[in-house]
C-alpha cells in the first residue's frame, strides 16, 4: 500500500483551510508583542512603561518589575533565559518587555514607547575573538566532543601528499515562512497552547515545569507547523511568555514574532571555523584525518555544532581525530539547522578529499571508492546497511561523471567557465522513541493518533500509507491525528526522525489492530485480516467475511482501538544515510556570479516509504544547499553586537531562478536494524554534500579554491 | 508603529497642499516600500495621503516623439507597454530586472524613482543611521558596508540607491514634471538625486509636499541599449553593480552614447567620464577598458565593496562590447 501517494494535504494548504498557530480564533482574544532589547550585554538600570500604559486598548506591559516568576525549565531542550527574571541583557533581541493590548496596532504602537534605560556591558559576538574556549559536553547521542582512534602522527608520517586547511561556514537563519507563534488560554485552571512548534511535547514539558503546573493542566497543540528546519525544535523564551501571561491575564493571547524578530529569537546556526589535516599516499589511500572545529555558543548556555562527526565516519582510515571547542558569545543560543553537523561539517571535509585528488592527480569520485569505509572507522561497528557504492556508480551514471575533463577551466561555452564537481553526503540516523494509537470505526474509518507533527515534510500522508499497508486497505479510508500532546507521545520532529520512528509506532498500532480484529472476528489473533471499506475479510483456514456494522453491533462496541510503540534500541550497529551528489556550475569570466546548473543526487537511507514526499524532501534539501553554497549568510556587526539585515531582502535565500534541474533518486534498500519499518532518515540528508559538491565545481571551472561559504563573486573576480 | 490618519486625494492639487502643510504628511501610491518603512518605524507619518486615484496612469505621445509616463503608472504595465518595449526597451528591461511580479504589479513609476536606500542600519529603527536620524552616526562606515556606495559618498552616508528604473531613466534623458505648492516645475530626472554630503536625510531636491506627476521621456535615442545587472541572486534582489547604456554607432565609432551605474552611489551614477573618453572613438577592447577606468578613478572603497571596482567596470566593458558589437575590429569591418 505504500508508494507514490501526493499530499493529502495539499488543497487544505493552497486554499489556506490549513490552520496554523496564529490563526485561531477566540472571542477574548488578546495580543502581546514583545519589546527587545537593542545591545548585546547591559544592565536595565531604570524601566518607564507609563506612556505604552496609556494607549488605548492596552491591557499591561510587563518586565522584569512585574512579570510572574517563573521555575527552571526540565525535561526538554530550552534554548533561551527565562524572559523578564532579572534585569541583565545577554543578547540583542532579548526579550525586555512584553505589551498586550486588545488589538495588535496597539500593542505594536506600545512597544515603541516602554522606555527602558541601559548600562552597556563588554559584549564579544564574534567566536574567532573569545580567547576562552571550552571544550563542550553535547548530548550524548550527538557523540562525544573529541574521539581518536589510530595513531595520528604515523598516519601523517607515511602520506605522500598532506593537506592541512582551514575552512569557515557562515552563520545561517531557519527562515521558515511562518514566524513561530503561539496562542495561550488559560481557562478554567487548564492552559492550551496552539503553538508553531516541532515539538508538543518539548513545549509541553518546558511550559508546565517553568510555571509550575501540573502535567494535566497543560495541553499542546500544533495541527500544521509552517516549516522549522530546527527553529522549532527547541522550545524558546517566546512560547513561555505566551503561556505566563495567558495565565496571568486569564483568557487568550496570541504572541506572533516578527520577521526581524525570527533572527534573534530561536537560534541560528553557527558559523564554524575548521582546521582539517587529510593525509594520503600515492595511490590515494587516507593515512590519516584530523578535523578540529571551533562554533560559538551563548554566554548563558552551551550548544555545539558537531561539524567533525561526519569525518568520524565518511572514509576507511587508520588515523581518524575529531576535536570539537565552543566559544561563548553574546548573541542568542545557536542551535541545529537543517542539517546540524554533518551540513557544515561535510564541506570541510569533501572539498579537502577533492582537494587531495586534484594534488594527487587522481578523479575525485575514484579517490572517495579507494577510501570507501566498509565498517565505521571510529567505533569499528557495521553499518546498519549502506549502499553508498550505488549511490556514487547510479549518481555518476546520470550524470555522465566519465566524461569529466580532468584540468580545471577546460569546459567552456562562450564566457561561462563550466565545472563539474562531487561530494559524498553522510548523516548520523537520530531516532527517538514513539506511540501510537489506531480505532477502526463501525464505517470503516480508521483513525491513526500520534502526538507527532507536521512540519511540511507529509507526515499526513505517509503515515495513513503505514497503517493502510498493514490493514491491506486503501489509505484513503485512513486519517492521521496529530499534533496533540493529549495523542501517544511521540518524539519531536527533528533529527529527520519522524518516519522511522512515529511509522514504526503506528506500523506497531496497526498490527495490533489488525490482531485485535481478528481476535474479536475469529477468536484467533493470529488470522490474517484485511480492511476494505466496511468489509473485513479474516482468513484463518478458511476465509470469512465481516460487515463491520454488523460485527460491531454483535461485540457491543462502536470502534475497536489498539496501541503500539517503538523504541530505538541500543545495539551494534552504526547508522547512517549516505549519498554521492555531482554538480554542474557556470561562471561568467567577467561577471563571475556562481550559478548551479545541474544536480545530481542519489541516497541510500533504507527503504523510502512514499518516493513522491521523499523527492520533495530532498529536493528541498538540495536547493538548501544551494543557499548555503552560495547565498546564505546571517552577517553580524560587531560594533553593534547585532545580525544586520534581519528580513528576507537582506538574508538571501534561493529564488526559483537560481535553481536548476535537480534529479534525485534512492538505491533500493531495507534497513533491518534502525527502524521497525526498513525506513531511516532522510529530510536533512539532503542539504548534506551540496555546497562541497558546488565548490568543488567552481575549483574545476575556474581553478579558484574557495574554502568558506557562501562562495560570492567577490571570491572569483 | 504609530497610529496615522488616511484621506484618499481626489486632485493633485489638494494632496499638494495638504501634504505641504504637513511636515508630517505623506504621499502613498504603490506602497510597497512606504508601508515596509511604517512596520518598520522607519517612517512615522501622522497623515498619509494617498494618490493612487489620481487617475496618473496614461501613457501618452508627446507632440516631440517623446513619451510622458503618468506617476501612477504601475512598474509591470509600464514594462509591457508596446510603445516602451519598442522604442525604450532600455526602460523595460531595467523595470523587468527588479523586485517581483507581485511588487512589480503595485509599485508605481514615481514610487519606484523615490524608493529609499536598501541600506540595512536605515532599516534598522534600532540602529544608528544619519539618514533616518541627523547626526546618530553611519555604522556601515566601519560595519557591513559589501552593498555600499564607492562614488560621490560621504562620511555621513555610503548608502546607496536601490532604483534599477532611476538607472533607466537617468540614461534616456528623462524629466519628472513635479507639482508642488507653488505651481508646476520640471527636474531632470539626472538631477533629481542628491549626493548625501553633509544631510542625506535627503534623497532627492524635492521639497516636501512636491509631487511627481508624470516622466517625460524625449524621442528615442536610437542605437542599441541594455540593462545589464549583476546581483548575488538571481533573481529578486537588488543590484551590486548595474549599468544602463545607449550607444549609437556610424561609420565604426561611437557616434553617441549614455552609461549610468547603478548600485553604486547614493544616486544613479551618470558615467561621464567614460562617455567622453568614448565619444568619437572606435570601441577598442582598450579604449572600453580606459573609459571604464576613468570613470572609477576616483573610487573610494570601504571594507567591504572593494569588488566593486572591477565588477563596475567589467560590467561596463561587457555591456558596451555587446552594444558595439565588435565594430571596431577590422575584420569585421571589411
Amino acid at each position: 500500500m505504500t508508494g507514490a501517494r501526493p499530499r493529502v494535504d495539499g488543497p487544505a494548504k493552497v486554499t489556506g483551510a490549513a490552520r496554523y498557530a496564529a490563526e485561531w480564533r477566540a472571542a477574548d482574544l488578546r495580543h502581546a508583542a514583545l519589546v527587545t532589547s537593542p545591545v548585546p550585554a547591559a544592565t536595565i538600570t531604570a524601566v518607564d512603561t507609563s506612556a505604552a500604559e496609556r494607549v488605548p486598548g492596552v491591557v499591561a506591559v510587563f518586565t522584569h518589575h512585574n512579570a510572574p516568576r517563573l521555575r527552571p525549565p526540565v525535561g526538554a531542550p530550552y534554548g533561551g533565559r527565562l524572559p523578564l527574571q532579572d534585569n541583565r541583557v545577554h543578547y540583542e533581541g532579548e526579550p525586555v518587555a512584553v505589551v498586550v493590548a486588545e488589538r495588535l496596532e496597539q500593542a505594536r504602537e506600545a512597544v515603541g514607547l516602554v522606555r527602558l534605560d541601559y548600562a552597556p556591558l563588554s559584549a564579544e559576538t564574534d567566536f574567532r575573538a573569545v580567547a576562552d574556549t571550552a571544550v563542550p559536553t553535547p548530548p550524548a547521542r550527538w557523540g562525544p566532543a573529541d574521539t581518536t582512534v589510530g595513531d595520528l602522527a604515523a598516519g601523517i608520517a607515511e602520506a605522500d601528499v598532506v593537506l592541512r586547511a582551514e575552512y569557515s561556514t557562515a552563520a545561517r537563519h531557519h527562515s521558515p515562512i511562518e514566524t513561530s507563534a503561539t496562542q495561550a488560554e488559560w481557562r478554567d485552571g487548564v492552559l492550551t497552547l496552539r503553538d508553531a512548534t516541532q515539538g508538543v511535547f518539548n513545549v509541553h514539558a518546558v511550559v508546565s515545569s517553568a510555571l509550575d503546573l501540573p502535567a494535566d493542566r497543560v495541553r499542546v497543540l500544533a495541527e500544521y507547523t509552517g516549516g522549522g528546519f530546527g527553529s522549532k525544535g527547541y522550545v524558546w523564551p517566546h512560547q513561555v511568555i505566551a503561556a505566563m501571561l495567558a495565565r496571568e491575564l486569564g483568557g487568550a493571547l496570541r504572541l506572533v514574532l516578527t520577521r526581524a524578530q525570527s533572527f534573534t529569537s530561536h537560534g541560528y546556526q553557527p558559523p564554524t571555523r575548521q582546521r582539517l589535516v587529510l593525509a594520503a599516499t600515492a595511490e590515494g589511500r587516507f593515512t590519516a584525518i584530523r578535523h578540529d572545529s571551533l562554533s560559538p555558543t551563548s554566554t548563558y548556555g552551551e550548544y555545539v555544532e558537531m561539524t567533525a562527526n561526519g569525518s568520524r565516519v565518511a572514509y576507511a582510515c587508520p588515523a581518524i581525530t575529531t576535536t570539537h571547542r565552543v566559544a561563548p558569545v553574546a548573541t542568542v543560543l545557536p542551535t541545529p539547522m537543517r542539517a546540524p553537523h554533518e551540513g557544515p561539517g561535510m564541506f570541510a571535509l569533501e572539498v579537502a578529499v577533492d582537494e587531495v585528488a586534484c594534488e594527487l592527480g587522481i578523479d575525485p569520485l575514484e579517490l572517495r571508492l579507494r577510501n570507501h569505509a566498509e565498517v565505521d572507522p571510529t567505533s569499528g561497528k557495521p553499518f546498519s546497511t549502506k549502499g553508498l557504492l550505488a549511490c556514487y556508480a547510479e549518481g555518476a551514471r546520470r550524470f555522465g561523471w566519465a566524461d569529466r575533463p580532468r584540468a580545471t577551466g577546460s569546459l567552456r561555452e562562450g564566457d561561462q567557465l563550466i565545472g563539474w564537481g562531487m561530494a559524498t553526503a553522510v548523516m548520523a540516523t537520530m531516532r527517538f522513541p514513539a506511540a501510537a494509537r489506531a480505532r477502526l470505526h463501525a464505517d470503516g474509518r480508521v483513525v491513526v493518533e500520534a502526538g507527532c507533527q507536521e512540519i511540511g515534510t507529509g507526515t499526513y500522508t505517509i503515515m495513513p500509507q503505514l497503517a493502510a499497508e498493514v490493514l491491506g486497505c486503501p489509505p484513503e479510508q485512513v486519517v492521521l491525528r496529530l499534533g496533540d500532546t493529549a495523542l501517544p507521545r511521540t518524539g519531536m520532529t527533528a533529527g529527520s526522525s519522524t518516519t522511522l520512528s512515529v511509522g514504526s509506532a503506528v506500523t506497531a498500532a496497526a498490527e495490533a489492530l489488525a490482531a485485535r480484529l481478528a481476535l474479536l472476528a475469529t477468536g484467533d489473533p493470529t488470522a490474517a485480516v484485511r480492511l476494505d471499506g466496511i468489509e473485513l475479510t479474516v482468513k484463518n483456514g478458511a476465509v470469512e467475511v465481516f460487515r463491520l456494522d454488523e460485527l460491531f453491533a454483535r461485540l457491543g462496541v462502536d470502534s475497536v482501538a489498539a496501541g503500539g510503540s517503538w523504541e530505538p534500541r541500543e545495539n551494534q550497529r552504526s547508522m547512517h544515510t549516505f549519498g554521492a551528489v555531482f554538480a554542474e556550475v557556470a561562471v561568467d569570466v567577467d561577471l563571475p556570479v556562481p550559478r548551479v546548473r545541474r544536480l545530481v543526487a542519489v541516497y541510500s537511507a533504507g527503504r523510502i516509504v512514499n518516493p513522491l514526499t521523499a523527492r520533495g524532501q530532498m529536493t528541498g534539501g538540495l536547493v538548501w544547499g544551494i543557499g548555503q553554497a552560495l547565498l546564505e549568510k546571517s552577517t553580524t556587526d560587531h560594533r553593534l553586537g547585532r545580525f544586520v539585515d534581519k528580513n528576507l531582502a537582506g538574508y538571501r535565500l534561493p529564488v526559483n531562478a537560481d535553481v536548476p534541474d535537480l534529479d534525485v533518486a534512492f538505491v533500493e534498500e531495507y534497513d533491518p536494524h534502525a527502524s521497525g519499518i526498513g525506513a531511516r532518515g532522510i529530510g536533512e540528508l539532503g542539504s548534506v554534500g551540496v555546497a562541497p559538491a558546488i565548490a568543488n565545481a567552481v575549483h574545476h571551472a575556474t581553478g579558484k579554491r574557495v574554502r568558506s561559504l557562501p562562495i560570492a563573486l567577490e571570491d572569483l573576480l | 508603529m504609530k497610529p496615522f490618519a488616511y484621506r484618499r486625494a481626489t486632485d493633485a492639487r489638494s494632496a499638494v497642499a495638504t501634504v505641504a502643510a504637513d511636515p508630517d504628511a505623506a504621499f502613498l501610491a504603490g506602497g510597497t516600500n512606504l508601508v515596509d518603512h511604517l512596520k518598520l518605524g522607519v517612517a512615522c507619518p501622522s497623515l498619509l495621503v494617498d494618490v493612487s486615484d489620481l487617475a496618473a496612469d496614461l501613457v501618452e505621445h508627446l507632440p516631440d516623439g517623446g513619451l510622458r509616463i503618468g506617476a501612477g503608472t504601475r512598474n509591470s504595465d509600464l514594462a509591457a507597454h508596446p510603445v516602451v518595449r519598442a522604442h525604450y526597451p532600455l526602460l523595460s528591461e531595467a523595470l523587468l530586472s527588479g523586485a517581483s511580479g507581485q511588487l512589480r504589479n503595485a509599485a508605481t513609476t514615481a514610487g519606484n524613482l523615490l524608493q529609499r536606500t536598501r541600506c540595512g542600519y536605515f532599516r534598522d529603527a534600532t540602529a544608528p543611521c544619519n539618514k533616518r536620524e541627523p547626526g546618530s552616526g553611519c555604522p556601515a562606515v566601519a560595519g557591513h558596508n559589501r552593498h555600499h556606495a564607492i562614488l560621490g559618498a560621504s562620511p555621513d552616508c555610503v548608502a546607496t540607491h536601490p532604483s534599477d528604473l532611476a538607472a533607466a531613466m537617468v540614461a534616456l534623458d528623462a524629466t519628472a514634471v513635479v507639482l508642488g505648492p507653488d505651481g508646476e516645475r520640471r527636474v531632470p530626472i539626472g538631477g533629481l538625486y542628491r549626493l548625501p554630503g553633509d544631510d542625506p536625510t535627503r534623497d532627492t531636491v524635492l521639497a516636501h509636499g512636491e509631487l511627481i506627476t508624470a516622466v517625460e521621456l524625449p524621442a528615442p535615442f536610437g542605437g542599441r541599449a541594455r540593462y545589464r545587472k549583476v546581483r548575488d541572486r538571481a533573481s529578486f534582489a537588488f543590484a551590486l553593480v548595474s549599468v544602463a547604456a545607449a550607444v549609437r554607432m556610424h561609420d565604426g565609432v561611437v557616434e553617441d552614447l549614455r552609461l549610468v551605474f547603478g548600485g553604486l552611489a547614493h544616486r544613479p551614477w551618470r558615467a561621464a567620464h567614460a562617455e567622453d573618453a568614448l565619444r568619437g572613438s572606435a570601441p577598442t577592447e582598450v579604449a572600453l577598458r580606459a573609459a571604464a577606468d576613468a570613470e572609477l578613478l576616483d573610487a573610494r572603497t570601504l571594507s567591504g565593496n572593494g569588488f566593486k571596482v572591477p565588477l563596475a567596470r567589467n560590467t561596463l566593458v561587457s555591456v558596451l562590447r555587446e552594444l558595439t558589437d565588435g565594430a571596431a575590429e577590422p575584420e569585421d569591418d571589411a
